[in-house]
């Protein structure tokens, strides 16, 4: 199945359901804070286990740096 | 948000207390001071302060000189009708004076105009009572028409409009409104405004700031010392212009220092603002609002003019005549008040010369 | 009467904005925000780069500083929008700086579009604190939009060339009732003092702190050069002479009056 994940299209392994939580695991990603929008929509992190990816998802998988001027 | 709401917060200030507190060393430090608080502004304003008249005087002059240059705009004003529908105590238009009124015809105008413009007077200011009977908006709409042909500028004192109205006479050809509150003190303005349109406290206020919002390119305020407290006034009318000038960026704002004149029954002053007062209240203004316009009238005598001069006046009237008409032939008429400079614009532009002055006789060129 | 500094819902003691960028070791910003004294701190979001995934920086900041997420990045005032959304989704409160900058030469903030994304966030509730160029009129229109706070440039970002836009600030300070939070371009401490000194609220700084030999001291340093600033302006800079007064006299026809 493809999906775009920050802007690059990717070929996942779907298996037996694909959530936000497992694909985070197989990129070794810890849930810390990071920070995902899922089709254009923030997601909770408390929603990561529910939401399945489908066919052309995007993703975006953020995170805070440091930042000033 | 109108000027109203600043004006009930600092209404409840002590004033006494203040200005009792107030001591040199508090003058010397808003003297040292490059931009000056509300709070600045007041204590120039304290009987303290007035022992500081010659640092002010020079301060005041150096910041005129700085925002403004050595030029002075010279106008006339053009009384066009005397109707009007209040009584305020103190003015000899007042609808319980009983003279014959008069009105002048677009021919009337039109003389007038040429006389006027015949002295190389560029910036006309003209006025009415108020009677919306008698000088309708239509009427200031033809005469704005007429007049524009022979002066650049025109500015209007007329009694309080709607925004629309302005934004009609803008579009005639006004550029500036001078409205002057006469009194910020609530109590004391419903006092010598018993009746008529002009008792509404709130809607005079608030005329100004509809200039602004119509597009006035300058707004005139004061108000007319001796009615209230002077240094209360004085202090409300900076805030008032302060207000509109941080509020209004497009627009001019200038202060005038009218004071109470003799005239045509008998009100007498609640303060006395002398010679001394006078200058104080100029020179807290100018270093209060460098860059406001401070307007002088022919109310004041002609040496007293000449002195007050330098200290941050950028506008002077000449020649004044303060009854309708009196211009293309002089009459012995009902005056609003009573003038002290009767110098022509001849003598007048020729003073300032020597003062080191340029004339300016108008701003701007319209196109 | 203590003096705090009043952004949003938030009565700050201090006057020292911070930043978590350029530090050599992520491991000094605490201490280093510590030493500054600082209570708001701001930090960047961007897309996770999975070849070195990187510590994520807030974790770095102590609990009781107030997050101010900057929008980095943004190009335009819907981007701005969108980033300033996830971060609060994200948990990091309600405060954001925006900064959009369109320009990759100078990196010059856009103001039209940081007016335009200032008025969607104010809108939406979130206390927002733009960044620009300093311009009276966009400062005006930002103040009628809702900002919280404007943050004007000191010189162009990174730049650590001081107080160059000093007169324009004058004006915002002067003109604008919204707390004045100098941003950028401050580069050693006197300067921050001069703009504390000159009536600023507060000024953030970053780049000069985190790229110093000892960002720890620095920080200090900065600290207390913001308060002194901030003292020096409180007390009122003494009563300097600033009249002549060797010029002929203005006021003497009013004693020729009396007498
Ligand atoms: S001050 Fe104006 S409004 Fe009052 S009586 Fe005189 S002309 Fe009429």
């Amino acid at each position: 199945m493809k999906i775009t994940v920050n802007g690059k299209e990717e070929d996942v392994e779907v298996g037996l359901g694909l959530t936000i939580v497992d694909y985070l695991e197989s990129k070794d990603l810890e849930p810390g804070r990071v920070v995902i929008e899922h089709n254009g929509q923030v997601v909770k992190q408390e929603e990561w286990e529910q939401i399945e990816l489908a066919e052309d998802d995007t993703l975006e998988i953020l995170n805070f740096v440091g930042g000033g001027e | 948000m109108s000027f109203y709401q600043e004006y009930s917060q600092f209404n409840q200030l002590d004033f006494n207390s203040f200005f009792k507190e107030v001591n040199s060393a508090d003058v010397e430090r808003v003297l040292g001071k490059e931009r000056l608080t509300k709070k600045d502004f007041l204590t120039l304003l304290s009987p303290a302060a007035s022992n500081y008249l010659e640092e002010m005087a020079q301060q005041a002059s150096k910041l005129t000189l700085q925002h403004f240059g050595r030029t002075m705009l010279l106008y006339l004003p053009l009384y066009l009708a005397d109707y009007c529908v209040n009584q305020c105590l103190y003015c000899g238009f007042s609808v319980k004076n009983k003279f014959e009124r008069s009105k002048l015809d677009l021919t009337e105008i039109e003389e007038e105009a040429k006389a006027i413009a015949e002295k190389g007077i560029k910036h006309l200011l003209i006025l009415t009572g108020e009677s919306r009977k008698h000088s309708p908006v239509s009427y200031l709409k033809e005469s704005v028409l007429l007049l524009k042909e022979y002066f650049p500028c025109l500015s209007i004192e007329v009694y309080p409009l709607e925004v629309a109205e302005y934004q009609e006479l803008i579009a005639a050809g006004v550029e500036g409104l001078t409205i002057y509150q006469e009194v910020y003190d609530q109590d004391i303005y419903e006092e010598v405004h018993p009746d008529g349109p002009k008792s509404d406290y709130l809607y005079r206020l608030d005329a100004p700031e509809r200039g602004c919002q119509a597009g006035m390119r300058q707004v005139n305020i004061g108000a007319l010392l001796g009615l209230g407290q002077w240094r209360e006034e004085a202090f409300f009318a900076g805030l008032h212009a302060k207000y509109l000038q941080d509020k209004y960026l497009e627009t001019e704002v200038n202060l005038s220092v009218p004071r109470l004149r003799p005239h045509l029954g008998n009100f007498q002053p609640n303060s006395i603002v002398g010679d001394s007062q006078l200058v104080q209240i100029l020179l807290a203004y100018r270093l209060f609002l460098p860059r406001a316009g401070l307007n002088l009238s022919t109310r004041e005598r002609a040496e007293l003019r000449d002195n007050l001069l330098p200290l941050g006046i950028t506008k002077i009237s000449a020649e004044s005549s303060t009854e309708v008409g009196g211009y293309a032939e002089p009459q012995e008429g009902t005056n609003q008040f009573d003038i002290s400079d009767d110098r022509d614009v001849d003598e007048i532009s020729k003073l300032l010369d020597n003062k080191g002055y340029q004339t300016v006789f108008k701003n701007w060129h319209r196109i | 009467m203590a003096d705090r500094l009043l952004i949003g819902d938030k009565e700050l003691d201090s006057r020292l904005f911070t930043g978590t960028g350029k530090f050599a070791n992520q491991n000094l910003i605490p201490e280093t925000i510590k030493a500054a004294r600082s209570q708001v701190v701001t930090m960047a979001l961007r897309r996770v780069n999975f070849d070195s995934p990187q510590q994520n920086v807030i974790n770095y900041i102590p609990e009781d500083c107030v997050l101010l997420p900057n929008t980095s990045g943004a190009r335009t005032a819907e981007e701005a929008v969108r980033i300033a959304r996830i971060a609060e989704a994200a948990g990091c409160g309600n405060w954001v700086k925006i900064e959009v900058v369109s320009d990759n030469k100078y990196l010059l903030p856009d103001n039209q579009e940081t007016i335009k994304a200032t008025e969607i966030l104010a809108k939406e509730g979130f206390v927002v604190l733009p960044y620009v160029s300093p311009d009276l009129m966009v400062a005006k229109r930002l103040e009628e939009v809702g900002a919280a706070a404007v943050m004007p440039l000191g010189a162009p970002i990174g730049s650590n060339r001081g107080l160059k836009t000093k007169e324009m600030v004058r004006i915002l300070i002067e003109e604008i009732e919204l707390p004045i939070v100098v941003d950028a371009g401050i580069g050693k401490p006197s300067q921050a003092a001069e703009a504390m000194e000159m009536g600023a609220d507060a000024v953030l700084v970053n780049t000069a702190i985190a790229t110093a030999k000892d960002p720890v001291v620095m920080g200090d340093a900065f600290a207390a050069a913001v308060e002194a600033g901030r003292k020096a302006y409180l007390a009122g800079t003494g009563a300097v002479k600033k009249y002549a007064s060797a010029s002929s006299p203005l006021t003497g026809f009013l004693k020729e009056d009396q007498g």
